[in-house]
């Protein structure tokens, strides 16, 4: 049998840790269980292992060498003494513009803004309203003393009571309603652009770009018709529909560590990178060791030269005094490609290799040309 | 759908013309539109005409790729590294820096990396890549190995290339001669080729500021 690796290892305990971290929250928060639902048994294991594969996954993209480099130096910059206090000045702009807002998504396309927003917030809200009930962290009870009202309990402690019949009544027991408008509204837009858009036609997958929509189309619409049952149908087929609607949340959930669904928790990691650029356009820059133009921060091209050296990369070049080839600038990457074709055409033609082939000093040329030129008119 | 294997890419930068056909044909692909995905560089304006169109070399082993931290650059099994996946790119240019060629652009203000792709939507269904389909002078060409040796007899296609101690291979070839001192150059040793004397990034005119 093949030993684990020390990443797997260390992934797999800190999945472990997180997934147990998870269901000791769920025996305290519903009070040793005493609130905990046991007809939602299937979506409480589906959201345990759930946790534990993205746990997994995520430490194991942390180890990739390049991930580790920017997690490690992300949290540097974040804490480092001298840019501490505009970090923490600049995050909540960040986070309300890239997270809440998308607005990076609304500059690629506004379609697609729509599609994700919608999505996004619709996702956001129903996780927000059934994890905590499916755990047992949230409960409603009547007050003994007001049949009209329910009291609302977080962890099992009372906190607001409103009325049944009231309009936050039904905003609230209504929620995954409204979340589910959202997410059909969103996957609509994002299933007509992926369906007539020839350019994501090209590329797209069926595991990685339909099945998502497909799943958050599913949970959306059997959650709708459970409704539908019990407020308009006298419960026609609730039963029936609720085994349907549990299939499609315990697939989703399931399906959240492979697929698509991942990069809800890879993306935040654009955070970091934004406070890690700050302080390279701040910093000592480095300048391409060819043209002696600046072109990146140091602090990024040292760190990506360690990275590419633990992926194996050998881009030394020990013969120049450029030393690496990290320090040559893109362009100048970009000039020598044909200046070295050139020189190989030179030499395939048995003619002399020179520094520069193609290039005439045409100045020169011209200084030289026009000296007797100048003298002949004269004379 | 896929690149058909019998056909290939070849670049030919000696041949370019600078005439920026490929620059305006790669904005109309679909998987990137009206974003023109190459780098058409003028080697030394002041002294030379030369110019190079730059596409992406689709690396076998693409370095864009590996030093990704969000994973967001793929390659398909029929060797296309395609642009940066828009869900993951975290648009920290660590792919634009380390690129051996210096193709993927970094969008700013869309936080996403976007490189050529060779036309996806277009070659995967055996259609000439955007460039190709335009370039008159055929510096890039898009066909059949034999297409390309039956209209350069004197050219072969290299694709391996040196950077410092690194070697790289490509899906996309460039024309070189096909023969050096009586044997085929196996690679192209790209930095060995460092311009000692590289241009200004901008030329001023003589005649304008007197120093002629």
């Amino acid at each position: 049998m093949p030993s684990l690796s020390r990443e797997t290892v260390r992934a797999g305990t800190r999945g472990v840790v997180a997934t147990l971290l998870v269901a000791a929250l769920i025996a305290i928060g519903s009070r040793n269980l005493a609130h905990f639902d046991a007809a939602l048994v299937g979506y409480t294991f589906a959201t345990l292992f759930a946790v534990f594969a993205i746990t997994y996954r995520y430490s194991m993209w942390l180890q990739r060498p390049p991930t580790a480099v920017y997690w490690r130096r992300g949290w540097q910059v974040f804490f480092s003494r001298d840019r501490l206090l505009s970090n923490l000045a600049a995050w909540p702009k960040r986070v309300v513009g890239v997270f809440a807002l998308n607005n990076f998504i609304f500059r690629r396309s506004k379609t697609r803004w729509a599609a994700h927003w919608l999505i996004m917030w619709g996702c956001l809200l129903a996780g927000a309203i059934t994890f905590p009930l499916v755990f047992g962290w949230i409960h409603f009870q009547t007050p003994v003393d007001d049949f009209e009202r329910y009291r609302v309990y977080v962890f099992g402690f009372p906190t607001f009571s409103f009325r049944i019949e009231s309009i936050l009544g039904g905003l609230i027991f209504h929620g995954l309603v409204w979340a589910s408008f959202l997410v059909i509204a969103g996957v609509m837009i994002a299933m007509r652009r992926r369906m007539r858009d020839r350019g994501a036609e090209a590329v797209q997958q069926f595991g990685e770009d339909f099945l998502p929509l497909i799943l958050l189309f599913a949970v959306s619409i059997t959650g709708l018709m459970l409704t539908a049952s019990y407020t308009w149908m006298k419960g026609y087929a609730y039963d029936f529909l609720a085994i349907i609607h549990a299939a499609t949340v315990i697939f989703t959930l399931l399906w959240l560590p492979f697929g698509k669904f991942f990069h809800i928790f890879q993306r935040p990691a654009q955070l970091g990178v934004a406070f890690y650029k700050d302080a390279g356009r701040t910093g000592e820059q480095a300048v391409c060791r060819n043209c002696a133009q600046p072109f990146a921060s140091k602090m990024h091209v040292e760190d990506l030269i360690r990275v590419e050296r633990e992926l194996g990369y050998s881009y030394e070049m020990p013969a120049d005094p450029a030393g690496h080839y990290q320090y040559i600038c893109p362009r100048c990457r970009r000039l020598s490609m044909a200046l070295a074709q050139g020189r190989l055409w030179q030499a395939g033609r048995g003619r002399e290799v020179t520094d520069r082939p193609g290039i005439v000093d045409v100045a020169a040329m011209m200084e030289a040309a026009s000296a007797p030129a100048t003298t002949t008119e004269r004379a | 759908m896929s690149v058909p294997s019998h056909l290939n890419f070849y670049i030919d930068p000696s041949r370019c013309i600078g005439c920026q056909a490929c620059v305006q044909a790669c904005t109309e692909c679909d998987t990137h539109k009206g974003i023109s995905m190459i780098h058409l560089e003028t080697v030394d304006r002041a002294h030379s005409t030369q110019t190079i169109p730059v596409v992406c070399m689709h690396c076998d082993s693409p370095t864009c790729a590996e030093v990704c931290p969000a994973d967001a650059i793929k390659r398909t099994p029929d060797g296309v590294v395609q642009s940066a996946r828009k869900p993951r790119c975290i648009a920290c240019n660590n792919c634009v820096l380390a690129c051996p060629f210096g193709v993927p652009k970094m969008k700013v203000e869309f936080e996403l990396m976007m490189k050529c792709d060779m036309c996806y939507d277009r070659s995967s269904v055996g259609l000439k890549p955007m460039c190709a389909s335009v370039c008159p002078s055929q510096a890039l060409f898009f066909g059949t190995r034999e297409e390309i040796e039956a209209a350069r007899p004197q050219s072969a296609p290299i694709d391996r290339f040196q950077f410092g101690n690194q070697t790289i291979t490509t899906k996309v070839k460039m024309m070189g001669p096909r023969s050096v001192s009586g044997q085929r150059p196996e690679h192209l040793d790209v930095t060995a080729a460092l311009d000692p004397n590289p241009p200004a990034r901008s030329i001023s005119l003589g005649v304008l500021n007197g120093s002629h």
